[in-house]
């Protein structure tokens, strides 16, 4: 791309503010420490293939450590600091965040393949904006609805995505800690870095030793972590599939569980919308993030009477996204994050064709190293076809047709997920209408992808439950 | 109740109450039940695996009304189950105080305790949404809204306690627009088909609540892994490996699970907002704001 009305110069974001080490250890008790029964793994940059870093798969007993870390820091310290206390503690962590934004954004591109623009634009300022908001709710557990005195859980592990590595550290674990809570972490395997940087930034806030831990690993170290006995709570966000797994595994014991699933979105155009907004909406829906992300608007219904206009301004304006280096503050698109993403997004695309569905890029170079994947989009989808059913993870829009209201309402709830959806329409009445019937946790009128500390994020049916952010948010982290 | 010298008394079947009728149970079964003190009290339908999933049919098709019916509505409807169960009180009286030994003061007391529970959730339905919604006020131009919806078709093991704990779980169940399908206490089911009439005569609609009697051991599997079934309460299953069977069978659809107290609860303390709260989603909605 980037051959259309403009050509851009380059215009990459310098690495030279990040410094990644060759190698990592675990951070456990307030110091990066080497494994026991650990292995070393690799990092690389999605964009290029490089590797980055080696970083360690934690073992069961990386675990134990970790966990009874995070235990003697719960009794020893933790619960025993006034609110006050932990919210300035979580305070101190919101500026770091703000004074090392750079340095974060750039080091979630090149580990992670997002463009610059949404690291240093979106994620990074979410992150510290969202420790800023528990911060505050840190002594005030009290007026938060959940009765006058209410209780941390304990320790709690938390296991979250690749697709928004820092910003999904924020969420599990500035409310944790507000609540007085003691955490290990475990981040995705292909996106560990900015959880490292992290645990610096613990150590620059002098938060006490234990309170947060960050063990690196897959999914069998995720696994200790969930089964493990030391831990009261458990917080997932990821695969529907994984969160059956994770249900599964709990069932019996006492810990807490909140889900934060996959989905498979409805973004839904009225003939009244105005369409280019919709057409930008539609383009943040399923283009952001590469179209990794869980909430994305990955199913199009749009209504019939302007689905050839939609379709045609929206190929248009596909025509002039940007794909490429991630560093670059022009790009648009930036790498799928792993070479296994990247099958499964070739394998259901190719599905998609072999099912009857028609299959549209725009002219598009893609680099010869790295892991990528064009904007695609497929027209004459049905609702049976495989790619307007399961999650695809990626940047593929599948655009289905509706006539009238009801059936627009129907063809969005025929799923088993319900994370979110969006409605795009002139009248305001309609939009609270189909609000009140979407059965989806976030539901997006003329907008989509809008994320808030404030505003309470899960879902509905398969799609988990518990839910992120705002008071609602506390709830996860407290024995009420 | 009892049989007087000049006249013959007309003993009541006791049957399901699945889409606000009353089936018996289609496997043609049922099972002795027995007071406290071993006498023999009726025969009770002895529900199948056909039942339930008739039973959360049922549900289902009653979930769209239920749930878009006003608060308001909703809070009537369970105001006036309190006010049908207050004139059949000196009925529950005896059977509750048959089917777990307990003196008439003591039923008496658990029944009235039924009642006010009654009363308590009716006034719930209209205010659950200011306590656990909010608006929300996110950095930039939207007008940004959480709002608790309910979470579906629920299904209830109801607890030993067979008036006051069983009311103890539906009613905040169905005060914020679920519909259920739940299982009586085996030992102790009567009391629940008495209250199933209730229900059938308090403009409840039909499929709100269908009462299943039975063995939860055999039905509950069932339910916990029913791909329409969104929730389940685990309150009256005593059985440790039970329960951890069920919420492993739950997690298929990822079913919001609330597991069984560790000892049975004092029903009638108050019950403060947690068995509302955990048959409830959230639900935010953002919308522009500009001219």
């Amino acid at each position: 791309m980037g051959t259309g009305m403009f050509d851009y110069a380059p215009a990459p974001e310098s690495r030279a503010i990040v410094d990644i080490a060759p190698s990592y250890g675990l951070f456990i008790d307030g110091e990066l420490v080497d494994p026991v029964d650990g292995t070393p793994f690799k990092t690389v940059n999605p964009a290029t293939e490089e590797v980055l870093s080696e970083v360690v798969a934690a073992g069961p007993q990386d675990i134990d450590r970790a966990v009874a870390a995070a235990r003697v820091a719960y009794d020893g310290t933790w619960s025993h600091l006034t609110g006050r206390d932990r919210g300035k503690y979580l305070y101190r962590l919101a500026r770091l965040v703000q004074e090392r934004s750079r340095e974060l954004a750039v080091l979630e591109s090149i580990d992670n393949g997002k463009p610059i623009r949404e690291s240093r634009d979106v994620d990074v300022p979410l992150v510290a904006a969202h420790f800023f908001y528990y911060a505050g709710w840190a002594d005030k557990l009290g007026y938060a609805g959940f009765g006058p005195d209410p209780r941390p859980l304990g320790v709690a592990g938390q296991i979250i995505p690749w697709n928004f590595p820092l910003l999904m550290l924020a969420w599990k674990i500035a409310p944790a800690l507000a609540a007085g809570n003691t955490v290990v972490l475990k981040p995705a395997e292909t996106t560990p870095l900015t959880a490292l940087a992290f645990a610096d930034i613990c150590r620059q806030a002098d938060l006490p030793p234990g309170v947060v831990n960050i063990v690196t690993g897959a999914g069998d170290t995720g696994r200790a972590l969930v089964e493990h006995p030391g831990i009261d709570k458990v917080a997932f966000t990821g695969s529907t599939e994984v969160g059956r797994q994770i249900a599964r595994s709990v069932a019996g014991s006492r810990k807490a569980l909140t889900l934060e699933l996959g989905g498979k979105a409805a973004n839904i155009v009225f003939d009244d919308a105005p369409l280019d907004q919709a057409v930008e909406g539609i383009v943040n829906g399923i283009f952001f993030n590469q179209g990794h992300v869980c909430c994305a608007g990955s199913r199009l219904l749009v209504q019939e009477s302007i689905a050839d206009e939609l379709l045609d301004r929206l190929k248009r304006r596909l025509g002039t996204l940007r794909l490429g280096d991630p560093l670059d503050k022009n790009t648009d698109i930036g790498a799928i994050n792993s070479p296994e993403q990247l099958e499964r997004i070739r394998e259901l695309s190719a599905i998609g064709e072999q099912e009857g569905a028609e299959r549209w890029s725009p002219a598009c170079d893609l680099p010869d190293r790295g892991y990528w994947f064009p904007p695609t989009l497929f027209t004459g989808v049905t609702q049976a076809h495989r790619i307007a059913r399961e999650e695809i993870f990626g940047p593929v829009l599948s655009v289905l047709t509706f006539r009238t209201p009801a059936e627009a309402l129907e063809k969005a709830n025929n799923t088993p997920y319900g994370l979110s959806a969006g409605v795009w329409t002139d009248k305001g009445s309609r939009i609270l209408w189909m609000a009140q019937r979407l059965r989806a946790g976030v539901v997006w009128a003329n907008t989509f992808n809008r994320f808030d500390p404030t505003s309470p994020f899960g879902g509905y049916k398969e799609s988990g439950f518990g839910r992120e952010g705002g008071r609602h948010g506390l709830e996860a982290y407290l024995d009420v | 109740m009892s049989d007087r010298q000049d006249r013959l008394a007309v003993r009541k079947t006791y049957k399901l109450y699945v889409g606000g009728a009353f089936p018996r149970s289609e496997s043609g079964r049922t099972y002795e039940v027995q007071a406290a003190d071993g006498r023999f009290l009726a025969n009770a339908a002895l529900a199948s695996r056909k039942d339930a999933r008739d039973a959360v049919v049922a549900a289902r098709k009653a979930f769209g009304g239920w749930s878009s019916a006003t608060a308001y509505n909703r809070g009537q409807v369970l105001y006036r189950v309190a006010e049908v169960l207050e004139g059949r009180r000196a009925q529950f009286v005896a059977e509750v105080a048959d089917a777990e030994g307990v003196k008439r003061g003591a039923a008496e007391r658990q029944v009235d305790a039924a009642i006010d529970r009654w009363v308590w959730y009716a006034g719930w339905s209209d205010k659950v949404h200011q306590v656990h919604g909010s608006s929300n006020p996110v950095a930039g131009p939207y007008f940004d809204f959480s709002v608790p919806e309910p979470t579906g078709v629920a299904a209830v093991v109801a607890p030993a306690s067979s008036l006051l704990g069983l009311v103890s779980v539906v009613a905040p169940v169905v005060v914020t627009g679920n519909t259920c399908v739940v299982v009586a206490a085996e030992a102790a089911p009567l009391p629940a088909v008495t209250l199933s009439e209730v229900l059938a005569t308090s403009d409840v609609p039909g499929g709100v609540v269908n009462l299943l009697t039975g063995r939860a051991a055999e039905i509950a599997p069932w339910l916990a892994s029913h791909m329409d079934v969104n929730a389940i309460d685990l309150a009256g299953v005593t059985d440790a490996e039970l329960a951890t069977e069920l919420e492993r069978a739950a997690a298929d659809n990822l079913k919001r699970v609330v597991r069984p107290p560790l000892s049975e609860p004092d029903w009638e303390a108050d019950p403060g907002l947690d068995r509302m709260l955990a048959f409830l989603e959230t639900k935010t909605v953002w919308h522009p704001v500009g001219i």
